[in-house]
């Protein structure tokens, strides 16, 4: 059904360009985004303390990142301990594999899938695909884009670029060939298009035998596994289904429910703009075993399955690497595993808001997808060494972060990564030679001086020289000028002129 | 108080008017402003594209230029905020100890109107200049030195000034260095969004504390011909009912005749 990747996409610049064409993705994008914006800044303003929770945020983050060998061997224990079963996974194959083993070893040929970022990541549908087995999306933003053979193109809403009659010409188009079919006449308001999810999705929640999952946060300290979301078919998943798999990134764990509670304040109002977020679900295991599940969410299940009780009987949870490890390796990069995805770095960066998801070429798109996927993918194609450089380093991503990730920061460390290590290269790059030569203008005065007086003279003799600007440059200099007329050197710069009146 | 001018190398290179202008604005205020001739750039194109080995000797420039006065004046948020929080940085990763040691005893750095509200405690610089005006922020004084509202209110303090909001104002104009080079198309889609916020405003004149912004839009304003002039905003507080300062990037000041 989806046969879309994110791989061998091309690097950023040239994918943002045929990004800005698309002038109804302009559109959708600038509307939501702003209406996105809008509800973050109100929910943010209620809170006096706001800034004391994204400290205290960020402090758990940081502790927990710092003891991790200690947390997930305490989360794997008490998740065994509560009859759930944990699975180690060092990379995305290896991921996808025991995800698949496990779904063969039920014998079934579906499952439901709820919205997780990790099983994107891993490429699961695909892998699952391969093996014969149906997944199907159960968020409403991602049945779309399921649907559509599309790609996501946002953390929270992978549908973003889409508007509501794209929508709806999706479901008609491609709702029967995969179950319950829209109805004929089926409108553009957003009430018939839930309609028509519903009743899509209603048929393959009642038929799943297996359900798989992601994690926004697993506590360590009683083993119990945390869902947000707002549409209640998350919930439908994880707890209709006989065999729960879920998939979550090591970096997801905290140490107790006391630090979840700093999480749940921070997500639903970074990300949807909410106080609370509708449906927050827990669980423990299978409730077999001695773990409890106690917790203040609205809804607590200690997955009482083989107790006779509701829930899943089985109860698997993939924990992944992914890259997360040599991440943490990094003492400035290792921050971008603070991050718990609420997306609001997205909502406020004007590159994203220009050019949308799918220019960034990775799973995870806009500020943090710049500093997150070069770091766990390694950062050896193209792509990821032109996500650093997708940022004007402006600073609203990290204004909004709700655990602070410093993601400017971040960006020029990376930048400085990439430029490091083309230091190796026996022929060096042109801008290497420009910045150098830059450098060795700059470390002295008389030859910046020098530097202005023949770029004065120079920009006297440039073509198609207007007033004081130039209409167009030579070289890479041409990218500037090709929209933008260019400063010439003054014929008296400062310096000069300071010398010539005050000494 | 021995206040030094840091001029930047883009202001002093394209933009010497902004220089000018500071110079008489903070000797009009009292001020004894010294220009060490010694100083050239604060490295941050350098540091921003990830050449800190680069970076090294310019921040050393700096710090030895800068020695000894009590605080340091400058017409550039960006540049301000490149000293301030990140020559330490480049310091310490070179593990130049001495340069850190000189980092850590500079002076003070402060971005214009900083200094003018928050250090001489001025909103009312005495200025005259009788035109529509809109302000962008500039991200960096906006969101890494956190100059809040200084600027605004010392534009509305200027007499006979017609200062309008602009709409979107604290969004990136997509300059951001060679941002505006590497990735040239989502530059200019953000600066096609920030000049139609401008001219929307009707403002003959569009000011901003970075010459680098203002390099960014007023080039696109000026390809545009949307009769529209980009001036710093040390420009439109240094003129007064007698000198007039014309623009930001003509060379020019004329003393208007009595």
């Amino acid at each position: 059904m989806s046969g879309a990747t994110f791989l061998g996409m091309p690097s950023f610049p040239g994918a943002a360009k045929d990004a800005l064409a698309d002038t109804q993705l302009r559109r959708n994008l600038a509307h939501a985004t702003a209406t996105i914006r809008g509800k973050r800044t109100d929910a943010v303003g209620e809170l006096d303390d706001w800034q004391e929770l994204r400290e205290a945020g960020r402090a758990i983050k940081e502790r927990t990142l710092r003891h991790l060998d200690r947390y997930l061997l305490q989360l794997e224990e008490r998740v065994t301990a509560a009859g759930g079963r944990v699975h180690w996974a060092r990379d995305a194959e290896e991921a996808s594999r025991i995800v698949v083993d496990l779904v063969r070893s039920t014998g079934e040929r579906e499952l439901v899938k709820v919205k997780s970022m990790a099983t994107q990541e891993i490429g699961l549908n695909e892998a699952l695909a391969e093996a014969g087995i149906a997944a199907y999306e159960t968020d409403l933003a991602e049945l779309i884009v399921q649907l559509g053979e599309d790609l996501p193109s946002h953390l929270l809403v992978p549908a973003i670029h889409r508007n509501r009659a794209e929508i709806r010409e999706i479901f008609l188009r491609a709702m029967g060939e995969h179950g319950a079919a829209a109805p004929d006449g089926l409108g553009d308001a957003p009430a018939e298009l839930a309609e028509a999810a519903r009743r899509h999705l209603r048929e393959k929640f009642l038929r799943a035998k297996v359900a798989v999952s992601g994690a926004n946060f697993l506590v360590a300290d009683t083993g119990t596994a945390v869902v947000v979301e707002s549409e209640g078919n998350g919930r439908m998943c994880l707890t209709l289904p006989e065999t729960l798999i879920s998939v979550a990134g090591i970096e997801k764990v905290v140490p107790t429910w006391q630090d979840l509670e700093v999480f749940l304040q921070l997500l639903p109002r970074s990300s949807t703009g909410e106080r609370m977020n509708p449906y927050t679900s827990t669980w423990t295991g299978t409730g077999t075993g001695t773990g409890t599940g106690t917790g203040t969410g609205t809804e607590t299940g200690s997955g009482a399955g083989a107790d006779g009780g509701e829930g899943p009987r089985a109860f698997h949870l993939v924990l992944l690497d992914g890259g997360r490890s040599d991440t943490l390796a990094d003492p400035v990069g290792r921050q971008a595993l603070n991050c718990i995805r609420c997306s609001a770095c997205l909502n406020v960066c004007p590159v994203y808001e220009r050019v949308g998801g799918h220019a960034y070429g990775s799973v995870y798109p806009g500020p943090i997808g710049a500093i997150l996927s070069p770091q766990l993918r390694g950062g050896a194609t193209e792509s990821d060494r032109s996500l650093p450089y997708a940022s004007t380093l402006c600073g609203a991503c990290y204004e909004v972060c709700p655990v602070k990730i410093n993601i400017p920061d971040v960006l020029v460390h990376l930048r400085a990564r990439m430029v490091d290590g083309g230091r190796r290269r026996p022929v060096p790059k042109p801008e290497r030679l420009a910045m150098a030569a830059a450098s060795w203008v700059l470390a002295e005065p008389s030859r910046l001086a020098a530097a202005q007086r023949a770029g004065a003279l120079a920009g006297r003799l440039l073509p198609g020289r207007r007033g004081r600007g130039a209409s167009r440059l030579p070289g890479p200099l041409s990218a500037w000028t090709d929209a933008r007329d260019a400063p010439v050197p003054a014929e008296e710069s400062f310096r000069a002129w300071w010398r010539r009146t005050r000494r | 108080m021995r206040i030094a001018l840091f001029i930047t190398c883009l202001a002093d290179t394209l933009a010497p008017a902004t220089g000018r202008a500071v110079v008489r604005l903070l000797e009009r205020l009292g001020c004894e402003v010294e220009f060490p001739q010694s100083q050239t750039c604060c490295g941050q194109m350098h540091f921003n594209t990830g050449y800190r080995r680069e970076c090294v000797p310019l921040v050393r420039r700096f710090a030895d230029a800068f020695t000894g006065y009590d605080a340091v004046v400058t017409p550039s948020g960006s540049c301000a905020a490149m000293v301030r929080e990140y020559h330490g940085q480049v310091a310490g990763t070179a593990g130049d100890a001495r340069l850190s040691a000189a980092v850590s005893a500079a002076p003070p750095v402060y971005e214009l109107s900083e200094f003018l509200v928050r250090v001489l405690q001025v909103t009312d610089v005495g200025a005259y200049f009788p035109h529509r005006v809109t302000y962008h922020p500039t991200c960096h004084s906006l969101r890494v030195l956190g100059v809040g509202d200084a600027p605004a209110a010392l534009l509305r303090a200027v007499r006979g000034i017609d200062l309008v909001e602009l709409p979107a104002a604290d969004q990136c104009c997509g300059f951001g260095g060679t941002f505006a080079l590497k990735n040239a198309d989502t530059s200019v889609a953000m600066c096609a969004d920030k000049v139609r916020h401008v001219t929307g405003t009707g403002a003959e004149v569009l000011c901003a504390g970075d010459n680098s912004c203002l390099t960014h839009i007023g080039g696109m304003l000026s390809r545009l011909r949307a009769g529209v002039r980009t001036m710093h905003l040390a420009e439109i507080l240094a003129s007064t009912e007698a000198y007039d300062v014309p623009s930001t990037h003509d060379g020019a000041e004329r003393v208007k005749s009595p």
